[in-house]
C-alpha cells in the first residue's frame, strides 16, 4: 500500500508547497521578491532587514492570513466531504447535505438583515450551521421506522429547503440598495476580507473537527458496510455516526463562517482523491485535504490577482475544477468506489 | 360620406368644451412613451423610492404611500401625517414587492417611476399600464436629469410652480458644485474609495449609480478603471490603491476601521479621512439613488475640497430638508446628521 501512496502524497505536497510560495509572491499590492525574502528572514530567523511597514502589513495581515484561510477552508471542506461520502455510502453527498451551509447562510443573512457587525455576522453563520445540523440530526434520528441514513439525508434536504426559503424571504424584504447586495456577496463566498482574527476563530474548530476523524480513520472504513455487518464486527455504528457528523459539521461551519459558501470542493475533491489513491479512509483523508487546500488556494490566488476586483471563487472553482476533474475521471485506472 | 361628416361633428362638439376645461394631456415620458395623463391628478403612486421622494417633495398630499413603511429613526424627519403614509411596495422590476391589486386599490390617478429608462423598464411600464389601465410615467433618474424630471413630474401632477422651485434649487446646486469642482486641476482631486458592506469591501465601480456623487465631485474613484455596478474588492487591492479619502455608508465598518491594523496602513485611515454618510431619512451619498443625494454633494464636497466648500452645512441641510421633506430639522437632528458620529440616533 505505501509504495503506491508515497508518490501521490509527494506530488500533492510538493504542488501545495509550490502553490503556497507562489501565492505569497503574487497579488494586487506590488511587493518585490527582495521585500518578501527580507520579511521571511526577519520573521523566521530574527534577521533585522529593513522592510517597508506597508509591505509587512500586506504580508502579515492581509495576504498571509488569506493564504492560510484558503488552505484551511479547502482542507476542511474536502475532509468533511470525504467523511460524509464514506459515511453516507453515497458519492453524491457533499458537506452541506445535512444543512450546515443553509443554516450558516441563514445566520449570516439574518446578521446582514439586522445591520450587525462583521463579527456578529460571522458568529451567526457559525451558530446557524451548527443549529441547522442539530435540528436535522434530531429529526432524522427520531424517525425510527426507516433506514437511518436515508432518514438523515431526507431530513437534511427538507430542512435545507426550508432554510433556503427563509433566506429567499429575507432577500426579498431586504433593502434593495444596501442590504441585498451585501447578502448576495456573502452568499457568493469570498476570502477577500479574511483577517488574522478570522483564522484565530476558525482554526480551533476546524482542528477540533479533524482530530476525531483522524482518530476514527480505521473505523470509518467499516461505516461503508451495511449497518448490521458493521455491528457484527463490533462497530458502534450509531455513536460513530454521531461523532462523524459532529466533526464534519464543526469543520464546515467554521470554514463557511469565514468564507461564505464555496461549493464544488466538498463534493468533487474527495472523488479526485479517491481516483488517485483509492477508497481506504486513512489514506484518502490526508490526500483529500491536501488536494482541497491546494485547489482552493489556486482558485483564490487567481480570484484575487486576475482583476482589480475580485472574481467570485465559486465561479472559478467550477470553471477550473470541472476540466481537471473530467480529465482525472477519463484517465484514472482505478475504481473510485 | 355622411357618416364621416357626422362623426367629425360629434368629435368637434365633444372636444371643443374639453379643450376649454382641463383635458387629459398626452405626455412624452423619458423612455419615449406617450402617456395620457388625466386632467386632474390628485393621487400618485410612486413605483420606487426615488420617485416617492420627488412626488413627496413636489406635493406631499398627493403621495399615496411609501414603497416601505417609515422606520422609527426616519419618521421624526417628516411631518407626522406623511411619516405614517402606508407601505405600498415597489414596482420597478428590481425585486418588486408591490401587488398589482394593492396598486389598483390605492386608486391612483398616475403611477410614476424614476430611474433607468432602458427598454426593459419601459416594457415593464407598458405592461403595468395595459394591465391596470393606469397612466404610468417613466422618468429619468440620472443625477443631472433631476431638474428636468422634477419639471416633467410637476407638469403631470399639475403642480408646476412647486416643481419649478425645487428644480431651480437642484439646478443651482448642481451648477454651483460643478463650477467649484471645475476649478480643481485633475491632480488635486483626491483618490477616493467607496466602501460598502459590513467589511467595507464592497465597492462601486466606475459609472455605477452608487458612485455618482463621488464621481460628480471629480474624486478619482480608485475602482473606477473597471466599469460596472457593485463588486467585491480585496483588502490587498485597497492597500494597493491607497485611497486618500474613504466614504462609507456602513456604521459597522466605520466603527471598526479605526482599530483594524490592516486598514491602518491606508492613507485615508492614517489621515482620519474616513467618512460615514448621513442616511436619515434618506441617504446622502448613495441610496436610494434620487434627489436625496443633492445635499450629499455639499457634504462630500466639503470632505474632498474643504477650501472650496465653505458653506454652512447646517443651514444648507435645513434649507434642503425644508424644501424636500417639508420640515426643518431640529438642532438635535442637525447635530446627529452632521456630527462626527454621523448617524447615532438609531
Amino acid at each position: 500500500m505505501t509504495r503506491r501512496a508515497i508518490p501521490a502524497y509527494a506530488a500533492a505536497l510538493a504542488a501545495l508547497a509550490l502553490l503556497t510560495l507562489l501565492a505569497f509572491a503574487v497579488g494586487r499590492f506590488p511587493l518585490t521578491l527582495g521585500d518578501l525574502a527580507a520579511l521571511a528572514a526577519n520573521k523566521l530567523f530574527g534577521a533585522g532587514y529593513a522592510v517597508p511597514p506597508t509591505a509587512e502589513t500586506v504580508v502579515m495581515q492581509v495576504r498571509g492570513p488569506r493564504i492560510l484561510a484558503a488552505l484551511l477552508v479547502g482542507a476542511a471542506l474536502a475532509a468533511s466531504g470525504t467523511a460524509y461520502q464514506g459515511m453516507f455510502r453515497n458519492p453524491l453527498v457533499s458537506p452541506d447535505i445535512l444543512g450546515v451551509s443553509a443554516g450558516a447562510a441563514l445566520g449570516a443573512v439574518l446578521g446582514i438583515f439586522f445591520s450587525q457587525s462583521a463579527l456578529v455576522i460571522q458568529l451567526g453563520a457559525f451558530a446557524g450551521g451548527l443549529a441547522a445540523v442539530a435540528v436535522v440530526y434530531t429529526v432524522g434520528a427520531s424517525v425510527r421506522r426507516h433506514d437511518p441514513i436515508l432518514a438523515l439525508i431526507l431530513a437534511g434536504i427538507v430542512i435545507g429547503t426550508l432554510l433556503g426559503s427563509v433566506i429567499a424571504l429575507l432577500k426579498y424584504l431586504a433593502d434593495p440598495y444596501n442590504q441585498l447586495p451585501a447578502i448576495t456577496f456573502w452568499l457568493l463566498g469570498s476570502l477577500a476580507s479574511v483577517a488574522p482574527r478570522d483564522l484565530a476563530f476558525a482554526a480551533p474548530f476546524a482542528l477540533a473537527g479533524l482530530v476525531p476523524l483522524a482518530l476514527l480513520r480505521w473505523r470509518m472504513n467499516l461505516l461503508s458496510l451495511a449497518d448490521d455487518e458493521a455491528r457484527a464486527l463490533g462497530v458502534p455504528v450509531a455513536r460513530l455516526r454521531v461523532a462523524v457528523v459532529c466533526a464534519a459539521t464543526l469543520m464546515t461551519a467554521a470554514a463557511v463562517a469565514i468564507s461564505g459558501i464555496i461549493g464544488w470542493i466538498g463534493l468533487l475533491i474527495p472523488h479526485a482523491a479517491r481516483l488517485i489513491i483509492g477508497p481506504e479512509f486513512s489514506r484518502l483523508l490526508p490526500l483529500s485535504m491536501v488536494l482541497g487546500a491546494a485547489f482552493l488556494l489556486a482558485v483564490d490566488t487567481l480570484s484575487r490577482t486576475i482583476a482589480p476586483i475580485e472574481v467570485p471563487p465559486g465561479v472559478l472553482t467550477a470553471l477550473i475544477g470541472t476540466p481537471f476533474f473530467l480529465w482525472l475521471f477519463a484517465t484514472a485506472r482505478r475504481a473510485w468506489q | 360620406m355622411p357618416g364621416r361628416g357626422f362623426s367629425i361633428l360629434i368629435a368637434v362638439v365633444l372636444l371643443v368644451p374639453a379643450a376649454f376645461a382641463q383635458a387629459p394631456r398626452e405626455m412624452l415620458d423619458a423612455a419615449g412613451r406617450y402617456v395620457v395623463v388625466p386632467a386632474k391628478v390628485e393621487r400618485v403612486y410612486a413605483a420606487g423610492a426615488p420617485a416617492g421622494i420627488l412626488v413627496f417633495a413636489i406635493n406631499p398630499d398627493k403621495l399615496l404611500g411609501w414603497t416601505r413603511a417609515m422606520r422609527a429613526d426616519e419618521t421624526p424627519f417628516f411631518p407626522d401625517k406623511y411619516a405614517r403614509l402606508p407601505e405600498l411596495g415597489r414596482l420597478t422590476g428590481r425585486g418588486d414587492t408591490a401587488n398589482v391589486e394593492v396598486l389598483l386599490r390605492a386608486r391612483p390617478d398616475l403611477v410614476v417611476d424614476v430611474g433607468a429608462t432602458a427598454p426593459v423598464f419601459a416594457s415593464l411600464a407598458d405592461r403595468v399600464q395595459q394591465q391596470t389601465r393606469l397612466p404610468y410615467l417613466l422618468l429619468d433618474g440620472r443625477f443631472e436629469a433631476i431638474p428636468e424630471t422634477l419639471r416633467a413630474l410637476g407638469r403631470a401632477m399639475g403642480d408646476e410652480a412647486a416643481a419649478q422651485r425645487l428644480a431651480d434649487y437642484c439646478e443651482r446646486a448642481i451648477a454651483e458644485v460643478a463650477a467649484r469642482v471645475a476649478q480643481v486641476p485633475p491632480e488635486r482631486r483626491p483618490r477616493a474609495y467607496y466602501g460598502r458592506g459590513p467589511q467595507g469591501l464592497q465597492t462601486a465601480l466606475g459609472g455605477s449609480i452608487n458612485a455618482q456623487v463621488m464621481e460628480f465631485l471629480g474624486a478619482r474613484n480608485v475602482a473606477g478603471s473597471v466599469r460596472g455596478g457593485l463588486a467585491q474588492a480585496s483588502l490587498e487591492q485597497v492597500l494597493a490603491w491607497d485611497p486618500e479619502v474613504i466614504f462609507t455608508n456602513d456604521p459597522n465598518f466605520y466603527r471598526e476601521v479605526w482599530g483594524d491594523a490592516r486598514w491602518g496602513a491606508i492613507a485615508a485611515v492614517r489621515a482620519r479621512r474616513v467618512h460615514l454618510s448621513p442616511h436619515l431619512p434618506f441617504g446622502w451619498f448613495d441610496f436610494p439613488p434620487g434627489a436625496n443625494r443633492i445635499i450629499g454633494l455639499y457634504w462630500a464636497g466639503q470632505i474632498l475640497y474643504p477650501a472650496l466648500f465653505r458653506d454652512d452645512l447646517r443651514s444648507k441641510t435645513a434649507e434642503f430638508y425644508r424644501l424636500f421633506y417639508h420640515q426643518e430639522p431640529s438642532a438635535a437632528q442637525l447635530d446627529a446628521l452632521l456630527g462626527e458620529v454621523g448617524v447615532l440616533p438609531r
